[in-house]
């Protein structure tokens, strides 16, 4: 007898990818900035434009994973009042116009304040399809893996060129859905041109797991998008889009953010200006 | 009583007896019976986890280094040669052993109780912070790094990093809260006649927290070359236990010249907490010695208001911060808070993770001393005496007991 197993989203947009033989994008953007009503707004733009999955950022007065674009976005973000609390409670409103599977991208701390149960739950209720938890690593998780899969959610780890095979092996281990490989070392950020270093990890990544590779860090320009996408099966920018919509969303709207991510998608053309 | 001097020393050497006087009372009072007996030997245990404070809790990037890290640190605690190297350092570089000074005109002020002062401030770089700093740096070395990164707050960490790395030959960058540089600058100064550079971090509340990010960025971005040397017994495992050992060398010659002195061990050990490693350097070696009652005293601040003060244990809530699991100030959101205390060396919103562990264990306990009182105290210590820590004094030392403090 069959038993059905559950698809989550995210899966289910890779495995849509794979049938259809092509590569996702993969957009972050930090909720609540510049503030929490243009979050929604943004999303429907971010999906438009062509994004597959989005990462919705939660803001935290110490990002240190972050490069100073995603700091002055949580900066924002924080001072719009962009709480985790809040995101939720604004997040069913998003979920409603939104196909894209939406990964919950935050630190620790705001989710341990919450109560991990409490955040599995009404993330999961509010229409998540999982978190990546950037300063979490498999060995501190306990059982937040447990948690977040009795509510259906995907957890997301990182591996990084530092990695040992060993520690890859435990962040394909720990994650459902896709795992998040970390380009470069360093944080987040735009960077000229990818590091040599990235087709090594996802050479290394293949031997351990059959999860979907996303690929992020520094990637901001179509040529990389499509440099990524001939590797791992999706590429993730993120300060590109937030600087973006720094510069261009409080005059151009979300039309301008909307052109930026179709321009990432399609590759085509320069930089919509 | 037995003070170690740290990096706040010169106005800490004489506010923290002070205030420990009013404020402690109370604490030591209920410290007559028995504590539960000391885990702490077994302290942390292989994760990194002092009972449950404690761990590592970093961006994947940052977990090989270190696991390199903690391994070339247990490798490096057994290897005779790195001990006795250190221990030269030490002796010869630094200036160990420092003296313990029996403060005979403040014990005769303050009514008998005999107070001694272990006088960190000599060492070479004016701190306590130099003892770790050539350890992390001899274990820099041993790991093939050629450049040192470090935080700063009231700048004395940062002038000891400079200085290890002068001595070594390494490169070094010193991250500093643009609010720090104002108010220590000569301490800018001696960093860049060191050699280092020193950057002005401009975010958050521009102090200690912030360097720490701007540090951590660094290191997460420059891990190949590059070693973080942390300042205090924060951050994640290894640092807490590191830091501790090369620290706890101050209560280790505390212990031995209380001793000699006085063929008996004190009553009572005085220390500020920062983020905490010139106490747990002070008090470590003694914490099997079930009668000597320890104090730790935290910065107050203005008031007791979050965003106002440092005192972790009045106002804080287990959380992450910089990776280890703590007594965090913070916001019911779990956003980290600012904080604000005259005394940039202890302007911090988290408390090393042995600390927290002591605290929940009953084994020491902690009070806070807000900036209105700290500054009284230093100017009223030119021109002793002062009305009221003395009657409190006199509840306490009966017994003409010892005091030290560092």
């Amino acid at each position: 007898m069959m038993t059905a197993v559950a698809t989550s989203r995210i899966e289910a947009r890779f495995r849509e990818l794979r049938e259809r033989q092509a590569k996702g994008l993969v957009v972050y953007l930090t909720a609540g900035d510049p503030s929490l009503e243009a979050t929604g707004e943004l999303l429907a733009a971010i999906e438009r434009g062509g994004a597959d999955l989005i990462e919705l950022g939660v803001p935290f007065s110490d990002p240190l994973a972050d490069g100073p674009v995603i700091q002055r976005a949580s900066e924002r973000a924080l001072r719009a009042g962009a709480t985790l609390r809040k995101i939720l409670e604004h997040l069913p409103r998003w979920r409603d116009t939104l196909r894209a599977p939406l990964i919950l991208f935050t630190y620790f701390n705001p989710v341990l304040q919450f109560g991990l149960e409490k955040f599995a739950r009404e993330a999961a209720q509010a229409g998540a399809d999982g978190a990546l938890v950037v300063d979490l690593t498999p060995e501190e998780a306990g059982n937040y893996g447990g948690v977040m899969r009795a509510h259906h959610l995907d957890t997301i780890f990182l591996a990084a060129p530092t990695s040992t095979d060993e520690r890859l092996e435990l962040a394909a281990r720990s994650s459902t859905g896709f795992l998040y490989l970390i380009s470069r070392t360093g944080v987040t950020g735009e960077r000229a041109e990818l590091a040599a270093s990235t087709r090594t990890l996802v050479d290394r990544a293949r031997r351990v797991t059959s999860l979907p590779l996303a690929v992020g860090f520094g990637i901001s320009r179509p040529e990389q998008v499509r440099e990524v996408q001939a590797l791992a099966d999706a590429a993730v920018v993120g300060s590109a889009v937030v600087h973006t919509i720094e510069e261009r969303y409080p005059s151009g709207g979300a039309a301008a953010i909307e052109q930026f991510v179709r321009w990432l998608k399609e590759g085509t053309g320069s930089s919509p200006a | 009583m037995i003070l170690p001097c740290n990096e706040s020393m010169n106005r800490w050497i004489n506010d923290s007896i002070l205030r420990f006087l009013s404020a402690a009372g109370p604490y030591l009072s209920n410290m007559n019976r028995a504590s539960e007996v000391s885990r702490t030997e077994s302290w942390p245990d292989a994760r990194g986890r002092y009972g449950e404070f404690g761990g590592r809790f970093v961006p994947e990037t940052l977990m090989h280094p270190i696991e390199q890290l903690t391994e070339a640190f247990e490798a490096a605690r057994r290897d005779p040669k790195f001990q006795a190297e250190l221990d030269h350092l030490l002796r010869h570089f630094a200036g160990r052993p420092t003296p313990l000074f029996h403060a005979r005109r403040l014990t005769e002020h303050l009514g008998g109780a005999q107070i001694y002062l272990k006088r960190e401030d000599l060492l070479h770089t004016g701190a306590h912070k130099i003892n770790n700093c050539l350890g992390q740096g001899l274990l820099a070395r041993r790991l093939g790094k050629t450049r040192l990164v470090a935080e700063t707050g009231a700048g004395q960490h940062g002038v000891a990093t400079a200085t290890v790395a002068a001595f070594l030959g390494m490169d070094c960058t010193v991250y500093m809260g643009e609010e720090d540089m104002a108010r220590q600058a000569p301490n800018v100064f001696r960093m860049r006649l060191l050699g280092a550079e020193v950057v002005g971090v401009a975010s958050g509340s521009k102090t200690l927290k912030d360097a720490i990010n701007e540090a951590m960025r660094d290191w997460v971005t420059n891990v190949t070359n590059t070693h973080y040397l942390l300042g205090s017994v924060l951050g994640p495992h290894p640092y807490p236990l590191m830091v501790r050992e090369f620290q706890r060398i101050i209560g280790q010659e505390a212990r031995e010249q209380i001793l000699t002195r006085t063929r008996r061990l004190p009553n009572l050990l005085v220390a500020c907490v920062g983020g905490g490693s010139n106490s747990i350097g002070l008090f470590y070696d003694f914490i099997p010695d079930r009668e000597v009652k320890m104090v730790g005293v935290e910065a107050g601040g203005r008031s007791l208001t979050l965003g106002e003060h440092a005192a972790r244990f009045a106002g804080g809530k287990p959380g992450v911060l910089h990776g280890t699991y703590t007594y965090v100030l913070q916001t019911p959101d779990g956003l980290i808070a600012n904080t604000h205390s005259v005394s940039a060396g202890l302007d911090y919103p988290a408390v090393g993770p042995e600390h927290s562990a002591l605290y929940r264990q009953g084994r020491v306990k902690y009070c806070h001393v807000s900036d209105a009182e700290a500054l009284e105290a230093a100017r009223d210590s030119s021109s002793w005496p002062i009305q009221n820590p003395k009657s409190q004094i006199q509840n306490l030392d009966d017994d003409g007991c010892r005091y030290i403090s560092n």
